[in-house]
């Protein structure tokens, strides 16, 4: 990281008002507020339905001051190459054009759009804010809901399947660069947006996203259970520059740490994970220290 | 300036005589020759134009409804599968209100695959708010493309414009080149009433609820149903400006036509066979055979499908004693969409005057079966001598 910022160097400027329809506790409000901030003034939205959409307000209504092209579910990746290209044709270099899409529009349904900009290496900001599910539509699995989380849709056994690597997929494409944020370390988010801002090609950020509905938990513990995800090593916070991977913010301290929070603690903190038996947990925890292990392996 | 030159290439040729700057397209028999031209121009440095070679035809129509939405001239063409998978785009950019011109190079839609000629693409798109004109030859094809822009950017409404695959797009032609200048003349450049701006933020096409909710000047703002009613009130007033689009380019380019239908010995004819598309021109030459016979049949191209051109149509069937539909698609379970549209046509306008035509279907030519001019001949003469048996017919079944 080239700057390290601190709540009281975040420039004032809103681009997210006060009057957003998000929940209570909702983490997403936190990425959104400060990511726009890191974008500025001079910033085009694409965003598909998701959270997001309700989160921005209903017509006539806006809460975000930045101008925003609502589009279809499968299509961010594209329209923001329509964009680009439009800006290109009026000579326009200066406006950054940044998509924000949920976890399912990128993992899911988005994800072909999104590789073939990525390829085309269309020059934009990607965010996927990823709250585990499809939560907009009353939480139903996503790609990237974890194995044993309940979900709408996988009601009694919890989703038996792994979690999709998206960010790793598109470090695949050889972006100059990819994130893993959190919404529990906006500056971590508003650091690596500001560093990447003059990166050419596409720029990928994946941003975990405590959701109190959607993970059943009170909603003022939002910022605990996204650090604990962290603190537990079990989602981590890195960024891969031109394919360096580097670990960043918590997830960097924890190397020097080398003590992991149990990741137990993690999974009973929400009622979605009621279902893991000690067995699965046990099972996560040896995934989780073989990953950290290498590493450590890797920094040693 | 005269040239030859194939159905695709005359597209190409009016896509960049309108400096369209934004492209993007997938790759899908028979419009390819198209796209791949335009790639050529672009590349050459012919065209100021930005090129973009999508994964996929949502992913076509998405760059072009986002680059619309930013201010540009955009343009995109497919065929068949591509124009389905299209489908959500294809309503969104009607819902959005964006001047998008797009080539639809007609083919069959799977399943089974089949890659010749039909209109069921464009047809199965009937309703989903878009303008719809189809051409029957390469001038115009190229004529109708600069009229297109036009016209959609005068409406806020997205146009297809339609023509036949092989028949019209792989065959060489002579046509006017219309030069440069005249077009610049006929089609200034393009000016939305907003494009994405950071200096005047707007949410576009966000939720839209069921009722009318003020706005927060305290300013009453359109429902969802306010919207799509605008979208419909605009569409019939483009009956309008296809009028005027028709009369400008006359009097810019010195040729124009009737902007809806195209007869062709109509005025005296008895009955009347009714398409659209190549197979339309096809039929003049069954026109002249059965007129060599006595019969006084005549042959009418519907050149704007949506708008229908409801009043023009019947106008132009009042006091005949029939009118033969011939169609390369169909409305499934029921008969051809243009049967069903011109029967509607018929009866809003006709019905008080005492006499009603007798219409019959024929559907011709599906997944490009071979349309012999002969069995056109042979169809048109029985429908005028007594009512077919089984309504639509197809012609040439081998059950």
């Amino acid at each position: 990281m080239q700057s390290k910022s601190t709540i009281l160097s975040l420039p004032k400027e809103e681009f997210v008002h006060p009057g957003t329809r998000a929940c209570t506790g909702c983490g997403l409000a936190i990425a959104y507020r400060v990511g726009l901030k890191a974008l500025g003034k001079d910033t085009m939205l694409i965003v598909p339905p998701s959270c997001l959409t309700v989160l921005q307000g209903l017509f006539p209504v806006a809460s975000t001051k930045l101008p925003c092209l609502n589009v279809t579910f499968a299509s961010t990746a594209a329209a923001a190459t329509g964009i680009l290209a439009a800006l290109k044709t009026q000579g326009n270099k200066h406006t950054a054009v940044a998509a924000w899409a949920g976890d399912g529009g990128t993992s899911d349904i988005g994800l072909q759009a999104l590789s073939g900009a990525a390829e085309r290496g269309d020059n934009f900001i990607y965010f996927c804010y990823d709250n585990e599910g499809y939560m907009n539509t009353g939480v139903q699995r996503s790609g990237t809901t974890p194995i044993g989380a309940i979900t709408a849709n996988t009601p009694f056994k919890g989703k038996l399947q792994q979690k999709k690597d998206v960010p790793a997929i598109m470090a695949a494409h050889n972006l100059s660069y990819v994130a893993a944020c959190s919404a529990a370390y906006p500056l971590d988010l508003y650091d690596k947006v500001k560093n990447c801002l003059d990166m050419p090609g596409t720029k990928y950020f994946h941003i975990h996203i405590p959701c109190p509905p959607g993970w059943g938990y009170d909603p003022r513990y939002g910022i605990k259970i996204g650090r604990l995800a962290v603190e537990t090593g079990y989602y981590d916070l890195y960024e891969i520059v031109n394919g360096e991977f580097k670990l960043t913010a918590a997830s960097e301290k924890l190397l020097e740490k080398r003590k992991l929070v149990p990741v137990r603690e993690y999974f009973r903190s929400q009622s979605r994970f009621k279902v893991l038996t000690d067995e699965q947990i046990d099972e996560i925890q040896r995934q989780i220290d073989k990953k950290w292990a290498g590493y450590y392996k890797r920094e040693d | 300036m005269h040239i030859i030159e194939n159905g695709n290439v005359a597209a190409a040729m009016g896509v960049r005589l309108c400096r369209a700057r934004v492209i993007a397209a997938y790759p899908i028999t028979p419009q390819t020759p198209l796209t791949e031209k335009l790639s050529e121009y672009v590349d050459a440095g012919e065209m100021d134009a930005e090129y973009i070679p999508v994964e996929s035809e949502h992913s076509a129509l998405a760059v072009c409804i986002a680059a619309a939405s930013a201010g540009a001239r955009v343009s995109t063409a497919t065929s068949a599968n591509g124009l389905l998978y299209m489908h959500e785009q294809v309503q969104w950019a009607a819902g959005a209100r964006l001047p998008i011109v797009m080539c639809v190079v007609n083919r069959a839609v799977g399943a089974p695959w089949n890659i010749w000629n039909d209109q069921q693409d464009s047809i199965s798109q009937r309703d989903t708010g878009w303008i719809q004109m189809y051409c029957s030859d390469h001038q115009q094809i190229i004529d109708t493309v600069i009229k297109a822009y036009w016209i959609a950017e005068k409406v806020s409404i997205p146009i297809m414009v339609c023509y036949d695959g092989y028949i019209l797009s792989h065959t060489y032609m002579p046509f006017d080149l219309p030069d440069q200048a005249r077009v610049d003349a006929f089609l200034p450049p393009f000016k939305p009433d907003y494009a994405l701006n950071p200096e005047q933020p707007a949410n576009l096409n966000t939720v839209t609820l069921p009722d009318v909710r003020l706005d927060v000047h305290g300013e009453l703002a359109h429902g969802y149903m306010e919207i799509r009613y605008l979208l419909q009130e605009d569409l019939r007033k483009t009956l309008t400006v296809a009028a005027d689009a028709e009369k400008r380019f006359a009097g810019i380019f010195g040729r124009g036509n009737d902007p809806y239908i195209e007869p062709y010995c109509c005025d005296d004819a008895d009955y009347v066979a009714v398409g659209m598309g190549s197979l339309t021109y096809q039929m003049r030459v069954s026109v002249d055979a059965l007129r060599k016979e006595g019969v006084k049949v005549g042959v009418m191209g519907i050149r704007l499908y949506r708008p229908f051109p409801d009043e023009a149509v019947a106008r132009a069937l009042k006091g005949k004693k029939g009118a033969i539909v011939f169609e390369k698609a169909l409305s499934y379970g029921y008969e051809g969409a243009l049967m069903s549209d011109l029967k509607a046509a018929l009866y809003e306008h006709l019905a008080g005057s005492g006499h009603l035509p007798l219409v019959q279907n024929f559907i011709a030519g599906i997944g490009g079966r071979d349309i012999r001019t002969e069995d056109l001949t042979n169809m048109l003469r029985a429908a005028t001598e007594s009512r077919v048996a089984k309504d639509p017919v197809w012609i040439g079944l081998k059950l």
